[in-house]
């Protein structure tokens, strides 16, 4: 009997994961180097979506920006808003009143649980179970309509503004939120239920895209995808900005740094979410919401139809702009994916010399390679999944 | 189907077209070539509170050779352009091109070195969807109005070939 | 006058051209040549243990008063144990757009680097593999350098307008 595996012609193909790929979400293209289903090379290409973030910026006044700094992470939009509104308030020293500080913490929470009911329906869709993921669509539903009421938009907000906020809370709001809560938590135990211990979602998630902690430093991760390997780094304990430090709430972390662990790091997050926007909703004080200092935020409307100092500072801010003093600031700031921080360099004109944001998800796409080299095809997707990467993030 | 252009306008004929024509406009499979926020949006349409199954256009079929509606979903950078078209000359007639949202009609407020400012300058595109992003009763709107769009065409439209755009710098 | 930024100038006091803490933000100004060796400082000493290495960018200052240079590559560093931050600013030519690679510290400045290549096209010295990241190979320029107008498109394909 001749050795089966003599004359055996076997050679590497290259395997071209294309960037229009309902796996890539569109926008990333692997190139991976396979030896049957092996992957033993691979070559991560990302940037089909830069839009010049940074160049848009830097062409428009400090107020301008926030529009931009919305579609960065389109599924949390509010969290993006909000760390460059803190960044330009850290460089022009203003304070902002205590009730647009728990507005932004509130709406910062809603926006981070739609980042992860996104992420962890999209992740069990392209596994299969398309159960999770219509109901994590429907729970998202619900988030989006109390962010309606709040802002007019649904996915874009742009609501918050250098100096406070755009409105007030509606009224009722705290009504609403509870009962959206409710559904939210039957649809959050039903997917539990669905996916948790389901045994096919274990055995493509367990034990895959593993990477330890010294590694992930190395790398740069940050958020859910760091939390997983055991590191109790975020933004929010380490550096408390906003009312976080008056809030009970606890930081879950992994222990292997798999795909399972991201999973359920994010699941807890929603729990913990949750029990901020309550504690918040509880302790709110009445006021202002909106910081009185007429060359940074633009006065009342009523008060710019009938006072003449009013006037003239809504004028000089709509025509030449905040000023912030000249100098440079980097703001960190917890998103859905880990750090985001904003780096703003200024000059004293109206205009942005360096508008920068630290993706999150740039640092954590970096690593594919090393988290998919030695596994199977398959791997790919739950592993490129639980990233999170958000294209306009990465590629700003 | 070739043999119906040589034998004229008769009331078999356009009997026979509009039975295609609504065969092919309640089962369209979509191609959802998603790359941007807009994308989020989508998830949302095809959700199940704004369902476009009810329109009959609920699989996707990720491979373009099997779809016939192309749905452009967010920004189209300059490069993405190439592949935006090549997916869209391997796709088999007929088939339509919905733009969906403000990025891939005009360009939207990207307007700088790495945007296409507007998707039909490279392909061909039968209904626009304005918005940043379009809420899912626009989406609803629009997929409608392609419906009327395709109940009137005829046979003769087709085949219209490749995208007439040719690589620049010649 | 901050801690962080006295051991600092003990150590590499020729090297360091400027120090300021705006806001609260340790800031020091470093000259290019001393850039691997004030990292590799920051990183291993264990009173500061910078294991972070958070962003990597540059900045232009064409027609800005007070720079002698034009660009000034900007690096933020983050240590996990101490929970305090630094910036390191170095400051590049635009004749000498050249300036050490930190990939043999962190491997996660690789991507950054390039990222910073092809905006503004700084070259990296001993990067592994420096080439275009969010732009395609066939764009000519820098787009994020202030001379380059915003709206100068380069398409692939279609009509150049």
């Amino acid at each position: 009997m001749t050795d089966l595996t003599e004359n055996l012609h076997s050679e590497h193909m290259v395997l071209n994961m294309g960037p229009s790929h309902p796996a890539t979400h569109g926008t990333v293209e692997f190139l991976v180097t396979l030896d049957g289903e092996t992957i033993v090379n691979m070559d991560v290409e990302i940037g089909y979506l830069h839009r010049g973030f940074e160049k848009q910026c830097e062409n428009g006044t400090w107020s301008q920006a926030f529009p931009y700094t919305d579609r960065l992470n389109y599924n949390s939009a509010i969290l993006n808003n909000v760390g460059y509104a803190l960044a330009v308030e850290k460089m022009m020293d203003v304070k902002i009143p205590d009730r647009c500080k728990y507005i932004r913490v509130i709406t910062s929470e809603l926006a981070r649980m739609t980042d992860h009911y996104t992420n962890i329906g999209a992740g069990a869709l392209e596994l299969g179970g398309f159960s999770a993921f219509l109901y994590f669509v429907e729970a998202r539903e619900l988030l989006w309509d109390l962010l309606e009421k709040v802002c007019g938009a649904r996915l874009t907000s742009n609501y918050i503004r250098i100096g406070g906020v755009k409105n007030d809370l509606p009224p009722n709001f705290k009504e609403d939120v509870k009962s959206a809560f409710i559904k939210c938590r039957d649809l959050y135990n039903d997917v539990d239920k669905l996916l948790t211990k389901n045994r096919i979602f274990l055995d493509r998630m367990r034990d895959v895209g593993g990477i330890t902690s010294d590694e992930a430093i190395a790398y740069g991760f940050t958020g859910p995808c760091l939390r997983a390997c055991g590191v109790e780094y975020d933004v929010r304990k380490a550096h408390p900005y906003l009312i976080y430090d008056q809030i009970d709430f606890e930081i879950p972390t992994g222990t292997t740094g798999d795909n399972f662990d991201r999973y359920l790091v994010r699941m807890e997050e929603l729990n913990q979410s949750m029990r901020i926007v309550e504690q918040c909703l509880d302790k709110m004080p009445k006021g202002p919401v909106n910081t009185d200092d007429p060359i940074v935020r633009l006065p009342a409307k009523d008060h710019v139809y009938t006072k003449m100092e009013a006037l003239i500072d809504h004028f000089i801010v709509v025509t030449e702009g905040i000023k912030p003093p000249k100098g440079e600031v980097y703001f960190p700031v917890e998103g859905g994916n880990g750090e985001v921080g904003f780096y703003l360099v200024s000059d004293g004109s109206g205009k942005p010399v360096k508008c920068r944001v630290r993706p999150p998800c740039f640092a954590i796409t970096q690593a594919m390679p090393r988290l998919c080299i030695g596994s199977l095809l398959a791997d790919i997707i739950p592993t490129f999944d639980q990233i999170n990467l958000i294209g306009g993030e990465c590629d700003r | 189907m070739g043999i119906e252009k040589s034998l004229g306008d008769n009331i078999i004929l356009t009997s026979l077209n509009d039975v295609v024509n609504w065969g092919r406009k309640y089962s369209f499979f979509l191609y959802p070539f998603i790359t941007a926020c807009c994308g989020m949006e989508f998830m949302s349409v095809a959700g199940p509170r704004y369902d476009i199954d009810r329109f009959g256009a609920a699989l996707p079929r990720f491979s373009p050779r099997q779809a016939d509606l192309m749905m452009v979903v967010g920004t189209i950078s300059h490069k993405q352009a190439p592949i935006l078209v090549k997916v869209y000359n391997q796709m088999t007639e007929p088939k339509w091109v919905m733009a969906y949202g403000v990025c891939t009609v005009s360009g939207g407020f990207y307007d700088n070195y790495a945007t296409v400012q507007g998707i039909d300058t490279i392909i061909p595109v039968d209904v626009y969807i304005p918005g940043c992003p379009p809420r899912p009763e626009m989406v609803l709107d629009g997929l409608i109005k392609l419906q009327k769009k395709v109940q009137g065409e005829k046979f003769s439209d087709y085949p219209k070939g490749p995208s007439p755009v040719s690589k620049t710098g010649v | 006058m901050s801690s962080n930024i006295e051991k600092l100038k003990k150590k590499f006091g020729a090297a360091i051209i400027d120090s300021h803490s705006f806001r609260g933000d340790d800031t020091i100004i470093i000259k290019k040549y001393s850039v691997l060796d004030v990292c590799r400082f920051l990183k291993e000493e264990n009173d500061l243990d910078f294991n972070f290495m958070m962003d990597l960018t540059v900045v232009d200052y064409l027609n800005q008063k007070g720079h002698n240079e034009r660009f000034e590559v900007v690096y933020h560093f983050y240590s996990l144990n101490h929970n305090h931050r630094i910036r390191v600013k170095a400051p590049v030519s635009e004749k000498d757009c050249t300036i050490d690679s930190i990939v043999p510290l962190w491997i996660g400045a690789n991507w950054f680097e390039r990222e910073a290549y092809d905006m503004y096209g700084i070259k990296f010295n001993n990067h592994p593999d420096l080439r275009r990241i969010l732009l395609y190979e066939e764009f000519e320029g820098y787009p994020l350098r202030k001379d380059y107008p915003i709206t100068k498109r380069q398409p692939l394909i279609g009509p150049k307008n």
